[in-house]
């Protein structure tokens, strides 16, 4: 920079002060900037602490997680959310299960069997529907989804006396919705960790005669196991978290799960009592928030878990 | 804690009410309070009006903002439809100005300090899909049919085919007034519960053999309407006071915005007066 | 299985292996089917549906027509504001992260914060930002609620991505420009930053479609109005207009979506959904390109 020395000296030493100054101002930007993140992450805990925690002590964890009544607005109000936990975690489960049986052999299909060009198309087609946005697998599920699932209900509780009738709104309906939102990210995800598998698992499972298939499910499937399964979680965790796909699906009745009763999350509860919700109703949705979150956070840990064996194991 | 009657009217409020100026909004230019020419009020009149609140409310709000937008293009009127309490708690935090509810105040709101405006009657109607042949049901066999004791229209004479109940949530002011004519408050066995009138609306329309209850304004032809106890639900009726299941719309604002917020102020008199009665008329809702 | 399993020469499994390739064709044709299916569906709904007058014109009870011309504008203004917000903090966060800090508790605690955010469902970002932006700040239902709380939601995004990228940048471009005589500050922003562009960028483009795709924290924080700011007053007049509509309620597309999906509306839902689509892989084909480049580069 300061190219004739003996001239700019001086200059040169101005110059360097000054960049001192903006490099100590640059610094403060900086450490700003990763404050003002952390301070986001320390006020939604604090809100949700605030908003949740008063409802909580008042009604008492062990009444909020296992009661089975939800009533927010009768006379004597219940906040039972034991059933919308059982459907939160029945229906993630299930959807992830689903979504993983299809999506892990998928990508088995195109890491290891697909023509190049197959797997190309494929591949990109599945890309770009893990960005779509889940309200639009709502709107198929509650379009097309449901009215099938109500002819198949009228079907097989045909005459029946002790079945409520939900209109095709029901649990199986929001697993399905939920199993294909999550199935691009599934596939994509997997494919990469089959394709990190290194080549010698593959030739040496081949070379002591082992088939295609049995490389594939003994070898390679085995060695991209961890990888596999954090695709499979981070899916879980999607699905979890998902409220306006699965709200109009499910019938958001507060039921015990069951594949033809209709049933609420704990994301749709929120969203849909959100609106009208007052007192301690509106306090215990801010407690559903953090049931939530806990949920969410113990999903997450798995996830960074399993990444973190994967690196070790690798 | 006031209810406020139809003490203004025909787009004119008195003079020193609308020369103090509103908290969003500029001062007005020259006195409008001697009674100056309207056409320039309304071209002078600018800032942002927000209303929050009830679903059942979303058509006529809607309605009454665009034609209020035309006659005083430089303001904006929002609308949010998210709930009736949520629509009153907006007001009474000052995020928006006027909350709109389905349902009177409760005893805590009514401490807030807002003043409430019925600005017309509406009925719930008892809606079912269109290819239904019940045409009409009384308060006993609804009263069966939500609490899980009638489970087929062959029952009432209608098709063989089994009643899908639909609700709406729990904190409606639709559901809770449904729920308090049946006698049968958090009793009801639903089938879907969903947020608003229009998804109830919706749902009724695609489900053979659905029953669902929204505000008789909502309901289009895509679904019909059944008589209750022999009374049809319409504007008439309810003006009359002969559709049982009956309540108020309501509109509410801060005391403050109330009494010196220009642009609330013309709205209330626009909703109360000739052209905005007009609307809601044609919208199928009774005068307050 | 019987005997031996490691027996090289057993190849009696013939209907296991047949088993095996059966369910890996019939999964993947069904995925195929599957999401070609539903592509093609909206496409086909909402191509009946899309033309100009859907895309320019507004939504009205009054005069009966039906567009989403209001909410396009909403969701340019949303995603404009968020990242214009969030693309520098969290840019500034993560250079700050790896370049300054160093290894320890501190980090340690920031990464794991911003790690906790990043798995935070969206309904509770539309809850704290209800309150806190809406409440607290009294923005109440505005653009600028909804923008500031996607910043908190696409914030890990940008971070993470953005650190990965600097992680990418090999040592010695750090030690040649710190032995030239750079200043630290000088150093980033002349060679790592360059350099951790395309990273950057391709965090930008996902939190683009996380923006555009967001619903249920946008419903409780920039509301649902689908109004156009009235323009063709004067350029003046117009800006006044446009800027005034950062503290107005504005539903984004997925908003509408949702709302009319609710309604029973399906037609503009699937036009709605038409457009959604379009624009993400609008998106996915730019991160493609950005990808790519970087790959070159390198």
């Amino acid at each position: 920079m300061t190219a004739d020395k003996g001239v700019l000296a001086g200059a040169g030493r101005e110059n360097r002060g000054r960049r001192m100054v903006a490099d100590k101002v640059a610094e403060f930007c900086l450490a700003a900037c990763a404050a003002v993140s952390f301070l986001a992450v320390a006020a939604i805990a604090l809100y949700m602490i605030q908003g949740g925690m008063p409802a909580i002590r008042e009604v008492g964890w062990k009444e909020i997680l296992f009661g089975r009544v939800w009533d927010p607005v009768g006379t004597s109000p219940k906040f039972g959310i034991r059933s919308m936990i059982a459907t939160t975690l029945v229906g993630t489960f299930l959807a992830a299960l689903s979504a993983a049986a299809v999506g892990v052999l998928t990508a088995v299909f195109l890491a290891e069997l697909a023509g190049e060009r197959a797997a190309g198309i494929v591949g990109t087609t599945v890309d770009l529907l893990a960005g779509i946005p889940s309200v639009i697998y709502g709107l198929l599920g509650i379009y097309l989804l449901n009215p099938l699932m109500y002819r198949l209900e009228r079907k097989i509780f045909a005459g029946s006396r002790t079945h409520q009738f939900t209109g095709g709104a029901n649990l199986l309906c929001a697993v399905l919705v939920l199993a294909v939102m999550i199935l691009p990210t599934v596939i994509s995800v997997s494919v990469s960790a089959i394709r990190s598998v290194s080549e010698e698992v593959r030739a040496s499972s081949l070379a002591l005669g082992a088939t295609r298939m049995q490389t594939i499910f003994r070898a390679v499937l085995p060695a991209a196991r961890s990888g596999v399964a954090a695709a499979v979680v981070l899916g879980v965790g999607r699905a979890m978290g998902e409220s306006m796909a699965v709200m109009l699906v499910a019938g958001n009745c507060v039921n015990t799960p069951g594949p033809f009763r209709s049933v609420r999350f704990l994301t749709t509860a929120i969203v849909s009592e959100m609106g009208y919700a007052q007192g301690t109703h509106r306090r215990m949705l801010y407690a559903l928030g953090l049931v939530l979150f806990a949920l969410i956070t113990l999903v997450n840990g798995v996830v960074l878990g399993a990444m973190k064996k994967r690196e070790v194991s690798m | 804690m006031f209810v406020a009657g139809l003490f203004i009217r025909d787009g004119k409020a008195s003079g020193d009410t609308l020369a103090e100026g509103g908290r969003k909004e500029r001062e007005l230019p020259g006195s409008p309070g001697d009674n100056g020419d309207s056409r320039d009020l309304a071209e002078a009149l600018a800032g942002t009006l927000e209303i929050a609140g009830s679903t059942s409310m979303e058509h006529v709000t809607w309605a009454l903002a665009e034609s209020f937008m035309e006659e005083y293009p430089q303001v904006t009127v929002t609308v949010e439809c998210i709930g009736s309490s949520a629509g009153i708690e907006a007001v009474a935090a000052e995020r928006v100005q006027i909350g709109n509810t389905s349902r009177a105040l409760k005893q805590g709101e009514q401490e807030l300090g807002l003043v409430e405006v019925p600005m017309a009657r509406d009925g719930i109607a008892v809606c079912v899909d269109p290819a239904n042949l019940v045409k009409g049901i009384t308060r006993e066999q609804l009263g069966d049919i939500y609490a899980g004791r009638i489970t087929n229209w062959q029952q009432l004479g209608g098709r063989d085919i089994p009643i899908v109940v639909i609700g709406r949530e729990a904190g409606s002011g639709t559901r809770s007034a449904f729920e308090a004519y049946l006698g049968l408050s958090g009793q009801c066995r639903y089938a879907n519960e969903l947020d608003s009138a229009g998804a109830v609306l919706a749902r009724i329309a695609s489900i053979p053999g659905a029953i669902g209850y929204l505000s008789m304004a909502e309901a289009d032809h895509g679904v019909r309407t059944l008589c209750l106890d022999g009374v049809e639900p319409c504007a008439g009726h309810v003006a009359e006071g002969r559709y049982p299941l009956a309540r108020p719309f309501v509109m509410v604002a801060g005391e403050e915005d109330w009494e010196q917020n220009v642009l609330v102020r013309t709205w209330f008199t626009y909703v109360l007066g000739t052209k905005g009665q007009e609307i809601i008329e044609e919208i199928g809702l009774a005068g307050p | 299985m019987t005997g031996n399993p490691y027996t090289l020469h057993r190849r009696q499994i013939r209907p296991l292996e047949l088993f095996g390739r059966a369910a890996i064709y019939g999964a993947s044709s069904l995925s195929v089917f599957l999401l070609l299916g539903i592509l093609c569906y909206i496409f086909w709904r909402g191509s009946r549906t899309v033309n100009v007058d859907f895309l320019t014109s507004v939504t009205s009870a009054l005069k009966q027509t039906v567009g989403i011309g209001g909410n396009l504008v909403n969701t340019l203004y949303i995603a404009i504001l968020t990242l214009l917000v969030a693309m520098p903090v969290g840019v500034g966060a993560a250079v700050y992260l790896d370049e300054y800090m160093s290894e320890g508790r501190g980090k340690a605690l920031v990464e794991w914060a911003i790690e906790i955010l990043a798995g935070v469902p969206s309904v509770v970002f539309g809850l704290f930002g209800m309150a806190f932006f809406g409440g607290v700040l009294h923005m109440g239902y505005s653009l600028l609620n909804g923008a500031l709380t996607l910043c908190c939601m696409v914030l890990p995004l940008v971070v993470r991505n953005t650190q990965e990228a600097l992680r990418a940048v090999p040592a010695e471009y750090r030690w040649g420009a710190l032995g030239v005589g750079a200043s630290r500050w000088h150093m980033v922003r002349t060679v790592l930053l360059p350099a951790a562009r395309p990273g950057i960028v391709t965090g930008m483009i996902l939190a683009l479609g996380r923006i555009v795709g967001e619903s249920a924290a946008l419903l409780f924080t920039a509301g649902s109005g689908r109004f156009l700011p009235g323009l063709g007053r004067g350029i003046y007049r117009d800006l006044q207009a446009l800027a005034g509509k950062v503290v107005c309620s504005g539903g984004t597309i997925a908003v509408e979506l949702y709302l009319q999906m609710q309604s029973g509306r399906y037609e503009v839902a699937f036009g709605a959904a038409c457009v959604l689509l379009v624009l993400v892989f609008i998106m996915q084909v730019l991160l493609r390109a950005v990808a790519g480049k970087g790959r070159r580069d390198e």
